[in-house]
């Protein structure tokens, strides 16, 4: 699907702040030194940061490289499932510190991993309606894991923001996407829980692979493509395992996915992960590329969405920091420093 | 206009009062002042305090203790301007009688600040400082001071242990000051070692906050002798201001409001810092001491720390400091230290300051800072003919 | 601080508005109604860049009520670069890496939190510019 007016992605950002978590440090505190890793290390927010803080630096390299007046947006929309507050928005708050306020839209978007390229579907047919001009979508996340749990080596923090316009200005046009969505309970939280619930191997086929595979091939048939069409394809990333299986299960290559399988050194960001490894492939892509993005969001669903890289891509997107320059800026902490940062300390 | 006389001092001791209250304290030092100058009554009295409603729950002073000293009914107010509201109380009670307008005025600073635990004192302390871009920062009232200070080394090349002499003297003077907080000397080697409280500001810095209560009573010079045989004359007092954020200082490293202030109080006294024998200076930090110095004209900018290095700030320098211990070692319950300022060098000036007398103490000085160098008060008084 | 305090200066902590007389084209912040410069009414907003250099620093290690979760942190009193200094926090930076003239940026994070329950309040804090890795 695609609106009535072709859009596209004017503008984009990353942000992922600079602690890191070896995950060989989460295995000698719970399994001793020899505990197997299912990534390298994952990114931590510090203390002063959160997913609002994260989501407007994010937003800034995003309106660097739009080149737009921040009025100019017609919406911002975050979306994250570690919103500061459980009443109060993360968007107003974002939609100020950038000066986009006060006519505008704006709201926080909530679908586990998937909550910004939900607002990004949402985006496509806000300003393909003519709705606005441009509008603004944040997936981040500062996630939190149960102590000891498996979670605990990956769930991490970071975010990327989106600018939506059309795409004659686009840096990247939209061909089309498709969303997948079925009320599967895979992993899910309640109110005045900490932590998550998560189904241990039932997130696995049931979960991801349904929705990533069926969005994605759904997607690729509408479009009448196949995986040789693409450049890149980014797919959610809880680990490093999922996505490399979900893109050769479709007839994706290792080095198709490489450029956006960040999960290794940075973790799951969560409402981040799909979005930042666009991020991090937008920073190499050439004209006429064509990229695959394919996000999962537990309870569960999917959006997968095809895009084009234009020529507008090259002089624009120098104009803030890359996602490697994120990534290569690293700070390592120990258990203790992280749980300290990460609240887990029961200090009352 | 009427030349001002202090006709009567009290203090109590600066410490940590637990069995007396913030009018306990105030009044056993407007007693002992009113005793000290054969007086029963008063026109006024004014109250300095910085922190009675934060710490206290209490505002409305001057009510307060004027009733609970027995002068239920006089002109009574609270003054505050920070750590210089004793100062400022002084001050006032001086412009009453200097108009005219009353004759025998009460002027007492005090403080009650250990009622409160320490992140509560510090909280209420860094009301001094500006709340809206300073303090919301996270910024301690000492860490604002270590800015400048740092900023100072770096500018003029002063090493960090330059500043040992001033606490040293203080510490010096106040081991024979009964009235004082510590009374123990300390070396340069303990200024080494002292832990950094918000760098590079350490433990040996910083003064001390506590408890006390210092009063003066004040009258016109040409009735004065009727109570004091020596009365001590106010021959200038001034108080000048400063941007309250140091951001907003034209010259972070000056304090611009002490040179102003001690410039108009040299022009009503006709005399210059040469003049001056003793200085009571506002020494919350040894940064500030040194910035007084250099804004009250007796060093020049980045030369502070000389006189200290040379024994000049001592007894028997050239400019005897702190001279019954200063802020560092008397101690400083905030709203309070301006009063024991006066107190401190009418008793120089009178003779009666044992043996931490100045030698020859005819003129002496005194300046007390509000905030980070905001509100500065100084005053000069003359021993008697 | 109440709520209403905090929300008053809110474009300042987040978007560093200040003023820029047009007397005498002094750029303040924090914004004020008299310039300082001449003595004329300034009400002109103008948002700074946010990028400064340090003009000093200070470790605090006693942190003040509400700010312990950060400790131990680095003020500084930073030197915008179109000229106001302005208090702030350092942020993404070791103690000891901080000198004296290390050039800086603005960016917006967590300042305080009033207790679990109460408000967050974001403002400025100011770390060593970011660049772009020798790699990248």
């Amino acid at each position: 699907m695609k609106p009535i007016r072709d859009v596209g992605i004017v503008g984009y950002g990353a942000y992922v702040p600079r602690f890191r978590l070896p995950a060989k440090e989460v295995a000698r505190v719970w399994k001793g030194p020899d505990g197997d890793v299912p990534i390298v290390e994952k990114a931590v927010a510090g203390p002063d940061e959160d997913a609002a803080t994260i989501a407007i630096e994010a937003a800034r390299n995003a309106l660097k490289r739009a080149q737009i007046q921040p009025k100019q947006i017609g919406a911002v929309w975050v979306g994250s499932e570690s919103h500061p507050y459980a009443v109060k928005p993360t968007s107003t708050i974002v939609a100020e510190a950038i000066g986009a306020t006060p006519e505008i839209q704006a709201g926080d978007w909530e679908f586990a991993c998937k909550a910004g390229t939900e607002a990004m579907q949402a985006a496509f047919g806000f300003v393909g309606s003519g709705m606005a001009s441009y509008a603004l979508v944040i997936g981040a996340d500062t996630a939190q894991a149960r102590p000891g749990d498996e979670l605990e080596y990956t769930a991490s923090a970071g975010g990327a923001a989106y600018i939506i316009g059309l795409r004659e200005e686009s840096l990247a046009y939209l061909e089309g996407s498709y969303s997948y969505v079925t009320d599967t309970p895979d992993f899910f939280r309640r109110p005045e829980q900490t932590y998550p619930q998560h189904g241990s191997r039932f997130t696995g086929e049931p979960a991801y692979f349904k929705h990533v595979l069926t969005s994605a091939q759904g997607l690729l048939d509408q479009l009448g493509a196949k995986p040789s069409d693409y450049r890149m394809a980014v797919f959610h990333q809880p680990n490093v395992k999922f996505p490399q299986r979900a893109a050769k299960l479709l007839g994706f290559t290792d080095e198709q996915v490489k450029t956006g399988l960040l999960a290794g050194v940075i973790g799951n960001t969560y409402a981040g992960s799909s979005l930042l490894g666009l991020t991090a492939i937008l920073d190499v892509a050439q004209p006429g590329d064509r990229l695959l993005l394919v996000s999962f969001g537990s309870g569960a669903g999917s959006d997968a969405m095809s895009f084009v890289v234009t020529e507008n891509i090259v002089q624009r997107r120098k104009r803030a920091l890359f996602t490697c320059d994120y990534i290569q800026r690293r700070k390592e902490i120990d258990y203790g420093l992280y749980v300290r940062y990460r609240g887990k300390l029961k200090v009352h | 206009m009427r030349d001002v006389s202090i006709i009567g001092i009290g203090q109590t001791k600066v410490a940590e009062h637990w069995e007396r209250s913030l009018r306990h304290l105030a009044a056993d030092a407007v007693m002992a002042a009113m005793r000290d100058a054969g007086v029963e009554r008063a026109d006024a009295l004014y109250v300095g305090n910085m922190l009675s409603g934060e710490l206290s729950g209490q505002e409305n002073l001057g009510a307060l203790i004027a009733d609970f000293v027995g002068l239920r009914g006089i002109e009574a107010a609270k003054i505050e301007a920070a750590c210089a509201s004793g100062a400022a109380a002084v001050r006032m009670g001086y412009l009453a009688v200097a108009s005219g307008l009353l004759d025998v005025v009460i002027a007492v600073g005090v403080e009650k600040m250990t009622d409160q635990g320490s992140e509560i004192v510090t909280a209420a302390l860094a009301t001094a400082a500006d709340a809206d871009y300073e303090v919301v920062n996270g910024v301690s009232f000492i860490s604002l001071n270590a800015l400048i200070m740092r900023r100072y080394m770096h500018e003029y090349g002063i090493p960090h242990e330059d500043f040992a002499g001033f606490p040293v003297n203080a510490h010096k003077n106040a081991a024979t000051n009964p009235n004082a907080m510590f009374q123990s000397p300390i070396s340069l080697e303990t200024f080494k070692r002292a832990k950094m409280i918000a760098s590079p500001i350490n433990l040996m810095d910083s003064s001390p906050v506590a408890d006390g209560a210092a009063a003066v009573v004040l009258a016109p010079s040409d009735l004065a002798r009727r109570f004091q045989a020596a009365p001590v004359r106010i021959i200038g007092s001034a108080n000048a201001t400063d941007s309250l954020a140091v951001h907003d200082r034209h010259d972070p490293l000056f304090l611009s409001a002490a040179a102003l202030s001690a410039q108009k109080a040299y022009r009503q006294a006709g005399l210059g810092p040469a003049d001056v024998d003793f200085f009571e200076l506002h020494d919350a930090f040894s940064i500030t001491a040194a910035l007084s110095l250099e804004a009250a004209g007796f060093a020049e900018r980045g030369q502070a720390t000389r006189l200290a290095k040379d024994g000049e700030i001592s007894l028997s320098g050239r400019i005897p400091v702190c001279t019954l211990g200063g802020l560092k070692a008397r101690g400083h319950p905030v709203g309070a230290t301006g009063v024991y300022q006066i107190v401190e060098a009418a008793q120089q000036l009178r003779g009666q300051a044992g043996p931490n007398q100045v030698k020859n103490a005819r003129i002496g000085m005194t300046q007390n800072i509000g905030g980070s160098g905001a509100a500065v008060i100084t005053h000069i008084l003359a021993a008697a003919e | 601080m109440p709520i209403p305090q905090y929300w008053r200066t809110q474009s300042q902590r987040y978007r560093l508005t200040g003023e820029v007389c047009n007397t005498c084209g002094a750029k303040l912040f924090p914004p004020r109604d008299v310039c300082p410069e001449c003595s004329k009414p300034a009400y002109e907003p103008f948002e700074f860049g946010g990028a400064g250099e340090v003009y000093s620093f200070s470790l605090l290690s006693n942190a003040p009520a509400g700010y312990e979760a950060y400790e131990p942190y680095t003020v500084a009193l930073v030197k915008l670069a179109e000229g106001p200094l302005v208090t702030a926090q350092l942020t993404d930076v070791e103690p000891e890496e901080v000198r004296i003239g290390m050039p800086v940026e603005m960016v917006t994070r967590k300042l305080t939190e009033q207790g679990e329950d109460g408000l967050i309040v974001y403002g400025y804090k100011f770390r060593p510019v970011l660049r772009p890795a020798a790699n990248g």
